[in-house]
């Protein structure tokens, strides 16, 4: 690489952290490549509907419509000085080099460095009937409203483990949805028990308070401690049951259910750069390792977003503009150390609030303990849990690769990022071991499907 | 003599909540019309019209998708042109013909 | 941390053929341990194509070929667990008259051993098979030759070899090898030493190091097949599909998913490790759509590589040592060993017990390659276990 002239720099994710890293970037000078599968920048968080299917930024991101109007507006600004490459799916790493299908088939690009931003998805834990049509994430269940105005059905029950449950109920509530349960399977008093750690960002607890008191208002508050929860129907969703925090038994009649248990990192190309990752025993996954400034174990390639570990859309704009400058500094380049310390401090401040939260919303383990034999796991191959007890025992498994490789859990479409946590709690429990000891499973070529046909282009 | 009862996946599984207009736009699922909305992605036209997308490979049941920004691949669906399109990320087209149950006369 | 182990034989790669070899040997009434860098059947008996096949072999392993065939026919009740052995005939097509007159040749020479193949031409392979793409023009096929699946096989292996009481020590590098008086001592990585009397080394791609310490350095290089897998499809490869010329082959598994591939991935610097590499995987999707034009919507989830050892005439190394009484070798399987494995195993176990075998296995001979060793590597001694694998080869 040749630090002088212009070195290759390519920023996969076009969400707050990939956004704001470009951006800083094209400050200092140098011209970076910005690549997302999506047509529209903004990520999962500040998802810009398809076309012709425009709302105003008010309505789609409520409190946040000017930080989403921002970052929209961040590559118009910016204009030549990003290569923006739009749908185009990065589908392997090897090397220094980044192998992408987009609108032109397949292509290979070098890179002297790299910034993932590769964002997250929801995390999952099978529960009874989470396979029918009409039980989605919650993160989904949010899409379906942003992107398309509608509702995952016309009854609809929302189950979470993390903040983005009371947001979802108000942003469903005040879109005139009908929300007939909302109900969180963490108890409440961690929350009240982190709420100094929380007001770490004052603004962000406020925003909480108010989504609480509005669903509380709208006549549907968050029950917690919520237990066994259970969808039930032939063929789609008809009702959803579950135990309350006293063991009574609650069912309510509904045509869909957004439920999810968190989030977790979309780490699949860190990974494959062979990127060391680390296990996070709070969160209970595995994520690539990064210093504060973004820095992976791998010189040129660095971190930024919640590909890199949950912090939420507010430090993965930091986290974006922090990486971007540790890469400059890195390239021999200045950078304002005035910015780098204010940087650090706001980051500072998010990973109190952030251990905070985590602490506030602890991982439900009492829905992974009760993952029933019968059900299905790994929902792209129906692998059963009972099958992975099995496995673990009978063929005396002990690790997450082995458990694939015989049981076809988490060998399809989806390449684990669904599966690959339960299975782990599974085959842990099953073990009598830490999560931990039981590792992950290791990323594959392509990350996502690509079509035969792309090879004739 | 009573009728039998429309099967459970002839009801839509998608909302609409008004909250956008947009131009008709015809497709067929199975052969039988259907209409979306400009703006919609294959998952909001078809879960407008139907509860579920696709039959899944290892069993009995029925898929509609699940995550909805494209990382759990559960909504690949077919189309009579031999396509295959991941519905979560396509935006519907006039004329798309949709396959979930089979290909009808 | 030290331990010694004193056994009648010690295994180096806990491959098939060493696994089945370990089986039979402890069934005799000796004692086995078998030594394993990483975990058993992960090497290429665990990361090939799957292929059960006899056709299109070199003539001289077609005696092994054939009695190991029988050996499949069983191998669910020896194992008892279902290695999805599916009898679905192999297919060799032609894409030239070259390649048919090539065919013919081999369909004449191969049965005076037994294998009897039905010659196809153009019109019958298409009838056969109508979806096969416009450039095959015949094909050969083997109706007795079929599939099954490597990620179960050396697994299972290695939990019968355990059930049976062999020593099944994974995680775990051969540092040196040496004779003593009566036999052989064995340095392995966490303090393990090892005293036999035999020593059988299959140890895959890295099996020139240990052939090298007793005076018998072999040409033996990495060989890393690229595969990949489609999401499952609805079910029409009937048959598993490989060309003239070897540069493609093809499969579907009774779940749908289609298997293909051609080409060589990445190995790492000390052969263990391999990596799909793209272009070699685009390659594949083209010859193989030339094949099977019906799967252009497929979509590919995933690729895979893993690493063999190749001789230079593409046959094994199998038999005894030349330098070193009670050293027998079996490897060099040249990306063509998953069909052999359960008979190699056999073969070495006869070796032990009886000092010869029934099956002809002259030709495999390591003297053929004396005085024409490769750039060989050398031990390097215990190279640390990293705490995270490489997200390299898939079991």
């Amino acid at each position: 690489m040749n630090a002088t002239s212009s070195p290759r720099i390519v920023v996969v994710g076009a969400g707050p952290a990939g956004l704001r890293a470009v951006a800083t970037l094209a400050e200092a000078g140098l011209k970076p490549t910005l690549i997302d599968e999506a047509r529209r920048p903004g990520g999962q968080i500040y998802r810009q509907p398809p076309a012709g299917a425009d709302r105003p930024a008010e309505a789609l991101y409520g409190f946040e419509a000017g930080k989403a109007r921002a970052l929209h507006g961040l590559l118009d600004r910016l204009g030549a000085a990003v290569d923006h490459r739009p749908e185009t799916l990065v589908w392997n790493l090897f090397d220094a080099s980044l192998d992408l299908l987009g609108p032109n088939g397949f292509e290979t690009v070098g890179f002297d460095r790299l910034v993932l931003a590769t964002g997250a998805m929801d995390r999952i834990l099978p529960f009874p009937g989470w396979t029918l049509p009409g039980v989605y994430t919650l993160g989904a269940a949010q899409i379906a409203l942003k992107a398309q105005g509608v509702a995952i059905g016309r009854r609809v029950a929302l189950v979470g483990a993390g903040p983005l449950l009371p947001l979802v109920v108000h942003q469903y509530l005040k879109a005139g949805a009908e929300v007939v349960a909302a109900l969180d399977v963490t108890p409440l008093g961690p929350k009240i028990r982190n709420i100094f750690g929380l007001l770490a960002e004052p603004a962000t607890v406020a925003k909480g308070v108010w989504y609480t008191l509005r669903n509380l208002l709208a006549g549907r508050p968050i029950r917690s401690s919520v237990r066994a929860i259970r969808v039930e129907g032939d063929g789609r969703v008809e009702a959803l049951a579950w135990t309350d925090a006293a063991g009574r038994e609650h069912r309510i009649a509904c045509d869909a259910v957004g439920a999810s248990f968190g989030l977790r990192s979309e780490a699949q190309l860190a990974d494959l750069a062979g990127c060391r990752f680390g296990f996070d025993a709070v969160t209970r996954q595995w994520i690539p390792v990064h210093s504060a400034a973004g820095r992976s174990s791998r010189a040129d390639v660095y971190l930024a977003g919640d590909g890199a570990g949950i912090g939420g859309a507010d430090a993965a704009e930091l986290q974006g503009e922090r990486a971007a400058l540790a890469l400059v500094e890195d390239l021999g380049r200045p950078v304002d150390g005035g910015r780098v310390a204010d940087l650090e401090r706001a980051l500072a401040r998010q990973r109190r609030f952030r251990a905070a939260l985590e602490a506030a919303y602890p991982f439900p383990t009492h829905i992974a303990a009760a993952i029933g034999d019968d059900e299905i796991v790994c929902r792209c191959e129906g692998i059963t849990a009972g099958t992975l007890r099995r496995t673990a025992i009978d063929r005396d498994v002990a690790e997450m690769n082995r458990l694939k490789a015989l049981t076809r859990c988490g060998m399809g479409r989806c390449q684990g990022r669904v599966c690959g946590q339960a299975a782990a709690e599974v085959l842990a429990a099953a073990r009598g071991v830490e999560v931990e000891a039981v590792g992950r499973l290791r990323g594959n070529p392509p990350i996502k499907p690509i079509a035969v046909k792309e090879a004739l282009r | 003599m009573i009728e039998d009862a429309p099967p459970p996946s002839s009801r839509p599984l998608f909302h609409r909540l008004g909250l956008r207009d947009g131009a008709p736009i015809d497709f067929t699922i199975d052969g039988r019309p259907a209409r979306a909305m400009a703006g919609d992605l294959l998952i909001t036209a078809i879960l407008t019209n139907r509860s579920d997308l696709r039959r899944f490979e290892f069993g009995e049941a029925m898929r509609a998708g699940f995550c909805l920004m494209g990382g759990c691949q559960d909504c690949w669906v077919d189309l009579a042109d031999g396509r295959r399109v991941r519905a979560c990320s396509t935006p519907v087209e006039a004329g798309m013909a949709v396959i979930v149950e089979g290909r009808r006369a | 941390m030290s331990e010694r182990i004193e056994v009648d034989v010690a295994i180096a790669g806990g491959g098939t053929a060493a696994l089945a070899a370990a089986v039979a040997l402890k069934r005799a009434g000796l004692s086995v341990a078998v030594i394993e860098k990483r975990v058993c059947g992960a090497g290429a008996s665990g990361v090939n194509f799957g292929g059960v096949r006899r056709q299109g072999r070199e003539l001289v392993e077609l005696p092994l070929a054939n009695r190991s065939r029988l050996l499949w026919e069983g191998l669910n009740e020896f194992l008892g667990e279902d290695v999805e052995f599916d009898v679905s005939g192999h297919i060799k097509l032609a894409r030239s008259d070259a390649d048919m007159a090539e065919l013919e040749r081999y369909a004449e020479a191969a049965r005076a051993y037994g294998l009897d193949l039905t010659l196809l031409g153009a019109n019958a392979v298409h009838a056969e098979l109508p979806w096969l793409g416009e450039k095959v023009v015949g094909a050969s096929l083997s109706p007795t030759d079929g599939q099954a699946n490597p990620r179960v096989v050396g697994p299972a292996f290695a939990r019968l070899a355990r059930r049976v009481g062999v020593i099944v020590r994974e995680h775990t590098t051969v540092v040196s090898a040496t004779t003593t008086g009566h036999g052989f001592e064995i340095e392995a990585s966490g303090g393990l030493t090892v005293t036999s009397r035999y020593l059988i080394n299959a140890s895959g791609a890295g099996s020139n190091l240990l052939a090298e310490a007793f005076g018998e350095p072999v040409p033996l290089t990495p060989l890393t097949p690229n595969m990949l897998v489609t999401e499952p499809l609805p079910y029409f490869v009937s048959r598993s599909i490989g060309v003239c010329g070897g540069d493609v082959y093809v499969r579907q598994i009774r779940r749908g998913n289609v298997i293909f591939g051609g080409g060589k991935g990445w190995f790492d610097a000390d052969h263990t490790f391999a990596r799909p590499v793209s272009e070699q995987s685009i390659d594949g999707m083209i010859r193989t759509l030339q094949l099977v034009p019906g799967l252009a919507e497929a979509r590919v989830i995933r690729t895979w590589s893993g690493v063999d050892g190749q001789m230079p005439d593409h046959i094994p190394v199998i038999g005894s040592s030349s330098t070193t009484p009670g050293l027998f070798h079996a490897f060099g399987f040249s990306g063509h060993g998953f069909q052999l494995g359960p008979v190699i195993g056999i073969i070495l176990s006869e070796l032990v017990l009886d000092g010869r075998t029934e099956s002809p296995i002259e030709p495999f001979s390591i003297t053929r390659f004396v005085g024409d060793a490769g750039e060989a590597p050398r031990f390097a001694g215990v190279t640390g276990e990293s705490a995270e694998p490489p997200a390299h080869v898939e079991h």
